[in-house]
């Protein structure tokens, strides 16, 4: 590994402590720094101690943790597709979880259930979109983006009319899965398991992955077995994006110019972008959930909108500028 | 000489035409072979199915002795090594990152690449004179330059059989031959081999020893090339007179 990539990676690994920390002292109710370090020590029960460990926390950390799925999963995609808009959700992933997380509401199932079924929802949009892409033929990337796009407005026609059809009272609920919303995050653990289990099994392929990018036949002439190398990928890419999906609903952007940007800084090698799309998309969203939480406080803003204003502006720039490659 | 790759009665279809039938193909160490045939006859994929990345009709394709459906793409991508015709570049990537990749096949999963490699990859790079653009993304590269970091990359993986489909495609004229003429002197110094896809046949005389006539009707000859290239064979090949010019043992093939 050279230098410059240690750098890199130990730079974000600060910047993610330091949006931690940033995430544990902001809010409508200001806390000193002092009494945020006592709230880990102390055993004494204090208004302070509850808000940082039972609300900042787990909801910066779920920030995190969801922002480091989906950077990974964007970047195992774009691999896989070979198409740098390639992103969970232009795949209509999210779409999958929402329609399957609004049935079980509709059906007045538990929250427990709800997640469940978002997360095999997710799963099973993914399968949906490589299954018809891979009809009779084999996969092409354009043939998967292109289905990805039309489930995804299938979802959203099927979403539409679940959301007329829904009693009022269930309505609130049910926006939580259309718009990325980190206030809900109840567990963060599971979410964690699936992020280090996932870059643990990416890191390995990484290498691979490089060669992937020139194509498959190349792939497949320096020694790497592509039809495995990519079904682990997808499998990969779907199970990071359904976990994702539902701890916080539909995050846009982050995805997708993630990667990109780690690109632009230089570092197009998997083995150095994976790890480093982890920390930078996991302290990007722990900031965009700060801002979603102060900027118009006390009312909170849902991060997607955060993620969105600043990730539609950027990409659009960098469209601009001829940055991204291949459109 | 020992044998590297032979096909025994290999037959190669695509969407039921017949590319070759019954093709017994010995590769030996030493030898550069040279594939000449029209356009859509089915050279590039019978190279790929050489390289065993597809499977052939019927018969057999042995790689130093052992079937090559037997070994995995790992073991294969030690023995040999394919330039294809294109290169594809989806992402930004330096010129160095992407000839290191020949190093893939001989590295383990964990490993990152040692000054060994990067060694055989500056080497690879000044064999193509390539020395000053290790650093140089390959989105920028005009596309000789392309063609040349892939041939570095090929040479960085060290197999023992090259199969090179096109080799001369995007070259200059100067490139063209230095970089032929390069590699089937180290091939040779080396003790390896070559099969080269070629449209040019003064290019295939001057440089390879051996030649696969694949004509468009299925049928094909092989042999030395003294033995199967001449004008006869030549135009019935490219469906296209051709003339033969002679100058001290030299012999110039040209279209009448």
């Amino acid at each position: 590994m050279n230098p410059r990539a240690i750098l890199l990676l130990l730079l974000l690994s600060l910047v993610s402590l330091a949006s931690l920390m940033l995430a544990l002292y902001a809010g409508s109710i200001h806390i000193t720094w002092s009494e945020i370090l006592a709230s880990f020590y102390s055993d004494r029960q204090s208004m302070s101690q509850t808000l940082v460990q039972e609300l900042r926390l787990p909801r910066a950390l779920g920030a995190f943790i969801t922002g480091g799925l989906l950077a990974l999963a964007g970047a195992l995609l774009q691999v896989l597709l070979r198409n740098p808009l390639a992103d969970p959700y232009v795949l209509g992933v999210s779409g999958g979880a929402a329609v399957a997380a609004l049935l079980a509401i509709m059906t007045g199932a538990s929250a427990l259930i709800i997640s469940g079924s978002a997360f095999i929802g997710a799963l099973c949009s993914m399968l949906l979109v490589f299954g018809i892409a891979h009809g009779q033929g084999s996969w092409t990337p354009t043939r998967l983006l292109l289905t990805g796009i039309v489930l995804a407005a299938g979802w959203g026609a099927m979403i539409s009319f679940i959301l007329t059809i829904s009693p009022e009272q269930t309505l609130r609920s049910m926006l939580f899965w259309l718009m990325g919303d980190l206030g809900y995050v109840q567990s963060t653990s599971a979410g964690f398991f699936i992020l280090l289990l996932g870059l643990l099994l990416s890191l390995p392929l990484a290498r691979s992955l490089n060669i992937l990018t020139q194509g498959e036949l190349q792939a497949a002439s320096l020694g790497i077995e592509t039809r495995r190398l990519r079904i682990m990928v997808y499998l990969l890419a779907s199970m990071l994006t359904a976990a994702a999906v539902t701890m916080a609903g539909s995050v846009g952007f982050v995805g997708l110019v993630v990667p990109h940007l780690i690109r632009m800084l230089g570092f197009s090698d998997n083995r150095i972008l994976l790890p480093a799309a982890v920390l930078f998309g996991g302290s990007l969203l722990i900031l965009a959930d700060t801002l979603a939480r102060t900027v118009i406080a006390p009312q909170q803003l849902p991060v997607g909108v955060i993620s969105a204003a600043i990730g539609v502006p950027l990409f659009l720039f960098l469209l601009y500028r001829g940055q991204v490659h291949r459109l | 000489m020992s044998i590297l790759l032979e096909t025994k009665k290999l037959c190669v279809t695509i969407a039921e035409k017949t590319i070759c039938q019954d093709l017994d193909l010995p590769i030996h160490t030493g030898q550069i072979w040279a594939i000449l045939g029209m356009n859509g006859v089915g050279k590039t994929t019978l190279l790929h199915t050489l390289a065993g990345l597809r499977n052939p009709h019927a018969g057999s394709i042995e790689l130093i002795g052992s079937d090559i459906t037997q070994l995995s793409k790992r073991q294969i991508a030690r023995i040999l090594g394919l330039l294809l015709q294109d290169q594809e570049d989806a992402f930004p990537g330096t010129v160095m990152q992407t000839v290191l990749t020949g190093r893939h096949p001989h590295m383990s999963n964990w490993q990152w690449e040692t000054d060994t490699d990067i060694n055989i990859a500056t080497a690879a790079l000044d064999f193509v004179e390539m020395a000053g653009f290790a650093e140089r993304s390959i989105l920028n590269l005009s596309g000789g330059e392309r063609r040349r970091v892939a041939l570095a990359t090929l040479f960085c993986q060290q197999p023992e059989l090259f199969l090179l489909d096109e080799p001369t495609n995007h070259l200059d004229l100067r490139y063209q031959h230095r970089l032929l003429d390069g590699i089937s002197t180290q091939l040779k110094k080396e003790n390896k081999a070559a099969i080269m896809i070629m449209h040019d046949v003064n290019l295939a005389m001057r440089y390879c020893d051996h030649a696969l006539l694949l004509f468009s009707d299925g049928s094909f000859q092989q042999g030395s090339c003294r033995e199967v290239i001449n004008t006869e064979n030549l135009t019935r090949l490219y469906d296209y007179p051709m003339h033969s010019l002679k100058e001290n043992k030299l012999e110039i093939f040209i279209p009448g």
